[in-house]
C-alpha cells in the first residue's frame, strides 16, 4: 500500500472514528486531553504501520486498542491518586474489551454536552465540540472564529482541565434540565455553522468547511437525538440556509442579497430535505427557537412557487422569536419584515428603539438594513451616511463592494 | 487596551492603479476610519508615503549612517497604521479583519506597552 493511500485511509477512518473514539476513551475518566493525546499516538502509529501492513479490517477497533495502551502507559508514568483510579478504570476495561466486539458504542452526544455544559465558558463551546468531536487543530479553529491561535489553544486546554476537574459529567441530562442543556449544544452547532456561512465564497481554506461541518454535526444529533423537535428545527434551519449558497454570489464572484437571487439556484432538493425536518419537528408541539427560525426560512423558500416571500407569515414568526429569544439580530430582521409590509418609516422606528444597544455600533447588518431603508424613505444624506458605516464596518470585500454600489447609485440619483 | 494594526501590503498595485480605483480605495479606508471613530474605537490612524520615499538612519560607534529605502527590502511594505482601543485582543483581530488592507494584504495586531502613568 502506499504511503498516500495509507495516509488517506488514516484519514478517511480519523474523520469517521475521531469524536467517537475520544468520547469512547474519556467517558468513565473525563480526561479529554489524555483521549486526544493517546489517540494521536495511535494515528501516528496507524501511519507508520498501514502502509505495509495494510489497514486493518475495523480500523476503529485497531486504533482504539492503540490509544488504550497509549492511554495507560502516560498514566502508568504519572503518580497522582486520581491517576491510579484512572488507571484501575482503564486497566478493567482494557481486561473487558474484547476486541472481536461490534461497534465502539456512540458517547459523541455525552462528549456534546459535557463541552457544552454550563460550567464551560459559553465562548468556547463551539470551539471544544470542533477539536474532539471533528479533530480540527487549534489553528484552524482560531481561524473560524478570528482569535489568536495561542489564545484559542489555551482556552481548549483550560476548558479541558476544567471538564476533568470539575467533574462535569459525561451524560444526556435529565428530562427536566434537557431543554435548557440541548440549547446550548445546539447554540455551540449553530455558531460553527454561522462562521462558515460568513465565508459563503468558500475561497478561505480554514474556514470552508465549517457550514458543512455544523450540518454535518446537526445531522449527527438529530440522529442520535429524533424525538428532539428542536434538534429538527437546527437541522431544518441550517439546511434551508445551505440551499441558498451557491445563489448568494454571481459568475463574478459579486454579492447578491437574498432580495434579489435568482430561485432558480436554491437547491430544492435541501429545501424539501429541510421542510420535511420542520413538519417531523412540528408534530411534536413543542416549538422553539431554531424551528421558528426555520419557518422563517421556509417563509422565503415560498418564493420557489409564488415569486414572493411570505412577508406577512415572517413578520409574525419574527413576533414570536422577540418575545421567545429577544436579540438585537432578531429585532433587525423583524424591522426588514416590518418595512417590507408597512413601508420603511414604521421599519426606522422599530430599529431606533435599538439604536442604544452597544452592540449594534459595530453589527454592519443594523446599519446596512438602516440605509436600505432611509434610501427608500427618500433621506439620501442619512442613507449614505449609514451605508458608509456598514461599509467600515464589514469583512468580506465582496459585500463591502456591494454596499459601495449602493452607496454610490444613491448619490448619483437624480434628486 | 490599546493595539496598533500594521498595515503590510505590495505596493505595486497602487503605482500602477488608475484614479477611480484609487478613489475606491479611499473611500473604503474613509469608511473603515468612521466605523472606528463611531464605535470610540479610533486612538489615531495615518497612511503613509509609498517606501520608495523611505530613508534608513543609524548610528554606530560614533558615526551616523543613513541608507535610502525602507529597513527591509520585501514585497510587502508597511503602508500605514492604526492605533485602536480596544478590550482584548479578539475585538482588535475583529478590527483588523475589517480593515480594507486585510482583503489583499496582511495587517499585523500588537498591544502598545500601557504607559507608566
Amino acid at each position: 500500500m502506499s504511503p498516500d493511500a495509507a495516509r488517506a485511509a488514516a484519514e478517511l477512518a480519523a474523520r469517521q472514528s475521531y469524536g467517537r473514539l475520544v468520547a469512547y476513551l474519556s467517558a468513565r475518566t473525563r480526561d479529554v486531553a489524555a483521549a486526544e493525546d493517546a489517540l494521536g499516538d495511535a494515528f501516528a502509529e496507524a501511519l507508520q504501520r498501514w502502509p505495509a501492513a495494510g489497514v486493518p479490517d475495523r480500523p476503529e477497533a485497531w486504533l482504539l486498542a492503540v490509544a488504550r495502551r497509549r492511554a495507560i502507559d502516560a498514566l502508568r508514568r504519572s503518580r497522582t491518586r486520581l491517576a491510579s483510579q484512572d488507571h484501575l478504570v482503564m486497566v478493567a476495561d482494557e481486561l473487558a474489551a474484547d476486541d472481536r466486539a461490534g461497534e465502539v458504542p456512540d458517547e459523541r452526544l455525552r462528549l456534546m454536552f459535557a463541552c457544552a455544559h454550563p460550567a464551560v465558558e459559553p465562548g468556547i463551546r463551539a470551539p471544544l465540540i470542533l477539536q474532539t468531536v471533528l479533530g480540527f487543530d487549534a489553528a484552524t479553529i482560531a481561524s473560524a472564529f478570528l482569535v489568536s491561535p495561542t489564545a484559542m489553544g489555551q482556552r481548549l486546554v483550560r476548558a479541558k482541565v476544567r471538564i476533568r476537574d470539575a467533574g462535569i459529567p459525561f451524560s444526556i441530562p435529565e428530562r427536566g434540565e434537557l431543554a435548557e442543556r440541548l440549547g446550548a449544544v445546539l447554540a455551540a452547532i449553530y455558531a460553527t455553522f454561522t462562521e462558515g456561512w460568513s465565508d459563503p465564497s468558500g475561497t478561505d481554506p480554514q474556514r470552508r468547511n465549517l457550514a458543512g461541518e455544523g450540518i454535518w454535526l446537526g445531522h449527527l444529533v438529530a440522529s442520535l437525538m429524533p424525538a428532539e423537535p428542536e434538534a429538527l428545527g437546527l437541522l431544518s434551519l441550517m439546511l434551508f440556509a445551505e440551499a441558498r449558497r451557491s445563489a448568494r454570489r454571481d459568475a463574478e464572484g459579486n454579492y447578491v442579497p437574498l432580495a434579489d437571487q435568482d430561485v432558480g439556484q436554491w437547491d430544492a432538493r435541501l429545501i424539501a430535505e429541510a421542510e420535511a425536518l420542520l413538519r417531523a419537528a412540528g408534530r411534536k408541539h413543542a416549538l422553539g427557537r431554531y424551528q421558528l427560525e426555520a419557518a422563517i426560512q421556509s417563509a422565503h423558500a415560498v418564493r420557489c412557487r409564488t415569486g414572493c416571500s411570505d412577508w406577512a407569515a415572517i413578520r409574525s414568526l419574527y413576533d414570536a422569536l422577540a418575545m421567545l429569544s429577544p436579540s438585537p439580530v432578531v429585532a433587525i430582521n423583524r424591522a426588514v419584515a416590518i418595512g417590507e409590509l408597512d413601508g420603511p418609516a414604521a421599519a426606522l422606528a422599530e430599529l431606533d428603539r435599538i439604536a442604544g444597544d452597544r452592540r449594534v455600533a459595530q453589527y454592519q447588518p443594523y446599519w446596512a438594513a438602516r440605509a436600505a431603508l432611509l434610501a427608500r424613505s427618500g433621506d439620501v444624506e442619512a442613507a449614505a451616511a449609514a451605508y458608509r458605516r456598514a461599509i467600515g464596518l464589514e469583512r468580506d470585500p465582496s459585500i463591502r463592494r456591494f454596499l459601495e454600489e449602493r452607496r454610490e447609485a444613491l448619490c448619483q440619483a437624480p434628486q | 487596551m490599546q493595539y496598533i494594526l500594521l498595515i503590510h501590503g505590495d505596493e505595486t498595485p497602487f503605482a500602477t492603479a488608475t484614479p477611480d480605483m484609487t478613489t475606491k480605495m479611499s473611500a473604503s479606508y474613509a469608511a473603515y476610519s468612521q466605523a472606528l471613530v463611531e464605535a470610540g474605537a479610533m486612538v489615531s490612524g495615518e497612511r503613509l508615503k509609498p517606501s520608495s520615499t523611505a530613508t534608513v538612519v543609524r548610528v554606530r560607534n560614533d558615526r551616523t549612517e543613513v541608507l535610502d529605502g525602507p529597513f527591509a527590502d520585501t514585497k510587502e511594505q508597511l503602508g500605514g497604521f492604526y492605533i485602536i482601543e480596544a478590550p482584548d485582543l479578539d475585538a482588535a483581530l475583529g478590527w483588523a479583519a475589517r480593515c480594507p488592507g486585510a482583503s489583499h494584504g496582511a495587517i499585523e495586531v500588537r498591544p502598545v506597552w500601557p504607559m507608566q502613568g
